[in-house]
C-alpha cells in the first residue's frame, strides 16, 4: 500500500534532544493528505510534506512538552480514499489536525469528516470556494488560495489595464465551470465583456481547434479556466498558432511548476495570480533556498502555504495551551499571521485565510537572470478585495 | 460562403487540424493493427511506447545534445529494441493463452513504465522545443498553419503508406499476411515464424515511438501522455476492423476529421464522439468497417 504512515526521523531527533517530559505524553499528530503521485503531485506532494517537516523542525519539534509527529498519505485524487483515511487517522491514530492538499473533491470529503469529528482541517491546495461557502464548517480553514481570489487577481488586474473583452477556454467539469463563473462575474462587474467561451474535455491533448475559435472571437484576453496539463498544453499551442500575438493569455490557476514545465520561451507574457512567489523578499528567498536544497526545485505557493499554516497552527496550540479543537480555533481566529508567507493575514469567520494576492507576468527569456527566475510583478490586490465574500454566500458562520 | 453557420475558411481550418490529429491516430492504430494481426496480442502498452518515444527524444536532447532529426530515427529504434526484449521475455509465453493475458501483461507494463518515469520526472511534464527548421508558420489564406504540424501530417502519411506498401505488395509482406492466416503452414514452408513475430512486435512499437517523437514538440511530454490518447486509438482500431492495415490508416484519418468538426459544433462531445461512432459501427458491422468476419 502506498499510504504507509511515515514517522519522521527529523522529529525523532529533536525529541531526543528535547526535555524528558516529552516522552511521557502522547505526541501531537499532524496528518498530511494530498496527491503524492498523480497529476498535481508537483504542486504539493512530497514538496508539501517537506515544507511541513521544515515547519515542525523550525518550531522545535515539541509543543506543550509533547513531541510533534507527522503522518502522511496519498489520496490518489479519490474522494473516498481521502475520507476513509481521515476517519482512520482520527479514530485510530489520534491525529490532532489534518492538513490537506490539492484536488477540490478530496478536500470537500476530508472537510466533511473532520467537521463531523470536530478536528481542525487546514487546506492549502484545493481551489474550490465551496469549502468556505455552502460547505463551510467551524473547523475548516482554507489557507492558501481559492477560485474567487484567483479570478479577482487575474481579472481585476487586467481590467485595470484596459483589457475589457474576454474569451474563456474552460475545462469541462465542475472546477472549470466554477473558475469561469467567478472570473466572468468579476469581468462583468468591472465593465468588461465576455465575448464567448469554449469547453474542452479534461486532459485534452490538442487545443488548436479551441484556440482558433477563441481567436476568431476577436477578444483581447483569453482566460484559461483550466489547470495543470490542460493549461500547459493550451499555452504551448497558443504560441505555436500565434494566438499570443493577438491575445493576452491569463491563466486563472497557474502554478510556478507549470511555468517551469512549459518552459520560459513558450510561457513568456502569461499572466498568473499567486499568493506567494519565492523571489518576493529576503524572507521568501531564505525559505526558498532551504527548500531548494532539499527538493532540488523551487517551492510554489501551496508548499509555502503548507509551511506557514503548520507554523500558524502550532503557534496557536502553544498560545491556547491545549490541542482542543474549539480552543485552538478560537486562538487562530484572533491571530494576525505575519511570516514569510503573508503580512497581516487573518482567518475570517467562514474559514478563509484572508491575505494579499499578486498578479505576475512571466518574464521573457532575456529578462531571466537565474533558474526559476520567472515572474515580474504586475499588481497586488488586498486580501479584502481578493477574497471578497460572495454576495450570495451560503455560509451560516458569517452571520454569527 | 457559410456552411452550418460557419465560414468556409473556418471549416477548412478545422478540417485541416482534424487531419493533423488523424495522422497521429493513423500511425498509432496502424502499429496496433499490425501487432494484433500477427501476434493476436491486444497491445495495451502502445500508449506507453508512444510516451517512451517522446521521452527518449527529450532525454537524448537534454543529456547528450542529440537533435530532433537524429532522434526521429533513433528513438523508434531504441523503443523497438525494448519491444523485442519484451516480446522475447514475456509475450512469447502467452500466445497459447486467451487474449486477456496479453492485455493484462501489457497493461501491467504500462503502469510500471509510467510509474517509474513519473517518480523521476514528475507529473507536470517536460518541454521540448520545435526544431529550428520547422518553427514558424505558413499563411494558407484561410488559416495560419504552423510548419511543424504540416511536417507531422506529411511524415505520418509517408510512414503509413510505406508500411502499407511493404505489407501488401512485397514478398516479406506476403509471409506476414500468410502468417496471420495460418502460422503453422508458413513455418512448414521454412519461414522462421518466431523471428517474424518478434520483429513485427518491435516494428509495431517502433511506429508508436515514431509517433511519440512527432508529438514531442506539440504536446507536453509527460509520463501520462500516452494513456490519455491510447483509449481513443483503440476505438479507432475497433472501428477500422482489428488487423486491417489500410482500414486502420483510413479510419485514423477519418476519425481525426470527425473529431475536428465536433470540436467546432459541440466541443464537449469531442472526447466521446469516437466512441459513439464505435457503438454504431459495432451494431451494424461487428468486424469493423474494413474487417472481415473470421
Amino acid at each position: 500500500m502506498r499510504q504507509t504512515l511515515i514517522s519522521m526521523a527529523a522529529v525523532a531527533l529533536f525529541a531526543v534532544a528535547g526535555n524528558a517530559s516529552a516522552a511521557d505524553q502522547p505526541p501531537l499528530k499532524i496528518g498530511f493528505i494530498t496527491d503524492m503521485s498523480g497529476l498535481y503531485a508537483d504542486i504539493d506532494g512530497q514538496g508539501g510534506l517537506e515544507a511541513i517537516k521544515m515547519a515542525v523542525a523550525d518550531f522545535g519539534g515539541t509543543v506543550l512538552g509533547r513531541k510533534i509527529e507527522i503522518v502522511s498519505a496519498d489520496h490518489q485524487n479519490k474522494a473516498d480514499i481521502a475520507a476513509s483515511k481521515t476517519r482512520e487517522w482520527i479514530d485510530q491514530n489520534g491525529v490532532n489536525v489534518i492538513i490537506g492538499g490539492t484536488n477540490s473533491g478530496t478536500a470537500l470529503a476530508t472537510a466533511k469528516v473532520a467537521a463531523e469529528k470536530k478536528r481542525i482541517y487546514i487546506n492549502n491546495g484545493a481551489g474550490t470556494s465551496a469549502l468556505t461557502n455552502e460547505q463551510c464548517s467551524p473547523y475548516t480553514i482554507h489557507y492558501t488560495y481559492d477560485t474567487i481570489a484567483m479570478a479577482n487577481g487575474s481579472a481585476k488586474g487586467l481590467l485595470d489595464k484596459g483589457y475589457k473583452n474576454w474569451f474563456f477556454l474552460t475545462a469541462d467539469y465542475a472546477f472549470g465551470y466554477a473558475l469561469e463563473k467567478d472570473a466572468s462575474n468579476v469581468v462583468l462587474a468591472n465593465g468588461g465583456k465576455v465575448l464567448g467561451d469554449v469547453k474542452h474535455p479534461l486532459n485534452a491533448s490538442d487545443f488548436s481547434s479551441y484556440l482558433l475559435q477563441a481567436q476568431s472571437s476577436k477578444a483581447q484576453v483569453l482566460g484559461l479556466a483550466n489547470a495543470g496539463g490542460d493549461t500547459i498544453n493550451s499555452v504551448k499551442a497558443a504560441n505555436e498558432f500565434g494566438i499570443t500575438k493577438t491575445m493576452k493569455l491569463a491563466g486563472l490557476l497557474v502554478f510556478i511548476s507549470d511555468v517551469h514545465a512549459i518552459g520560459i520561451k513558450n510561457a513568456q507574457g502569461l499572466l498568473a495570480t499567486t499568493a506567494w512567489y519565492w523571489d518576493q523578499n529576503d524572507q521568501t528567498r531564505k525559505f526558498a533556498g532551504r527548500f531548494m536544497e532539499k527538493m532540488k526545485r523551487m517551492p510554489g505557493m501551496v508548499q509555502a502555504g503548507d509551511y506557514s499554516s503548520t507554523m500558524t497552527y502550532l503557534n496557536a496550540v502553544k498560545a491556547a495551551g491545549t490541542d482542543d479543537s474549539d480552543k485552538v480555533m478560537e486562538q487562530l481566529r484572533k491571530t494576525k499571521i505575519n511570516d514569510m508567507f503573508t503580512k497581516n493575514g487573518y482567518i475570517r469567520k467562514d474559514g478563509t485565510m484572508v491575505h494579499d494576492m499578486y498578479l505576475y507576468e512571466v518574464k521573457s527569456p532575456a529578462e531571466v537572470k537565474s533558474p526559476w527566475d520567472y515572474y515580474k510583478l504586475v499588481s497586488s490586490l488586498s486580501g479584502e478585495k481578493a477574497f471578497a465574500i460572495p454576495p450570495d454566500s451560503k455560509c451560516a458562520l458569517l452571520n454569527k | 460562403m457559410e456552411i452550418f453557420g460557419l465560414s468556409t475558411s473556418a471549416l477548412l481550418s478545422q478540417l485541416l487540424l482534424g487531419l493533423v490529429n488523424g495522422s497521429f491516430y493513423a500511425v498509432l492504430s496502424l502499429g496496433l493493427a499490425i501487432i494484433f494481426g500477427l501476434l493476436n496480442v491486444i497491445n495495451f502498452s502502445h500508449g506507453a511506447m508512444f510516451m517512451l518515444g517522446a521521452i527518449v527524444t527529450w532525454m537524448a536532447g537534454q543529456y547528450f545534445e542529440i537533435n530532433y532529426w537524429v532522434m526521429l530515427l533513433l528513438a523508434p529504434f531504441i523503443v523497438g529494441l525494448l519491444g523485442i526484449v519484451i516480446e522475447r521475455l514475456f509475450l512469447r509465453r502467452l500466445y497459447q493463452l486467451d487474449h486477456l493475458y496479453g492485455l493484462l501483461l501489457t497493461f501491467g507494463l504500462t503502469l510500471f513504465i509510467e510509474g517509474v518515469l513519473r517518480s523521476i520526472y514528475g507529473a507536470s511534464g517536460l518541454a521540448y522545443s520545435t526544431p529550428e527548421l520547422l518553427s514558424g508558420a505558413t499563411d494558407l489564406g484561410f488559416m495560419v498553419l504552423p510548419n511543424y504540424r504540416a511536417w507531422a501530417v506529411f511524415s505520418s502519411l509517408t510512414v503509413c503508406f510505406v508500411t502499407w506498401y511493404v505489407i501488401e505488395k512485397t514478398s516479406i509482406g506476403s509471409y506476414l499476411r500468410a502468417g496471420t492466416e495460418n502460422p503453422k503452414l508458413v513455418q512448414a514452408f521454412g519461414v522462421n515464424f518466431p523471428l517474424m513475430t518478434t520483429l513485427t512486435y518491435g516494428f509495431g512499437v517502433a511506429l508508436a515511438a515514431f509517433s511519440g517523437v512527432l508529438a514531442a514538440p506539440i504536446i507536453q511530454i509527460s509520463p501520462l501522455m500516452g494513456s490519455n490518447l491510447i483509449i481513443t486509438v483503440f476505438a479507432v482500431v475497433v472501428i477500422g476492423g482489428m488487423g486491417s492495415i489500410m482500414g486502420s490508416i483510413l479510419t485514423g484519418l477519418g476519425l481525426g476529421l470527425v473529431e475536428g468538426l465536433t470540436k467546432v459544433f459541440y466541443p464537449q462531445a469531442s472526447s466521446t464522439v469516437v466512441f459513439a461512432i464505435m457503438v454504431i459501427v459495432l451494431l451494424f458491422r461487428p468486424a469493423g468497417l474494413f474487417g472481415r468476419e473470421k
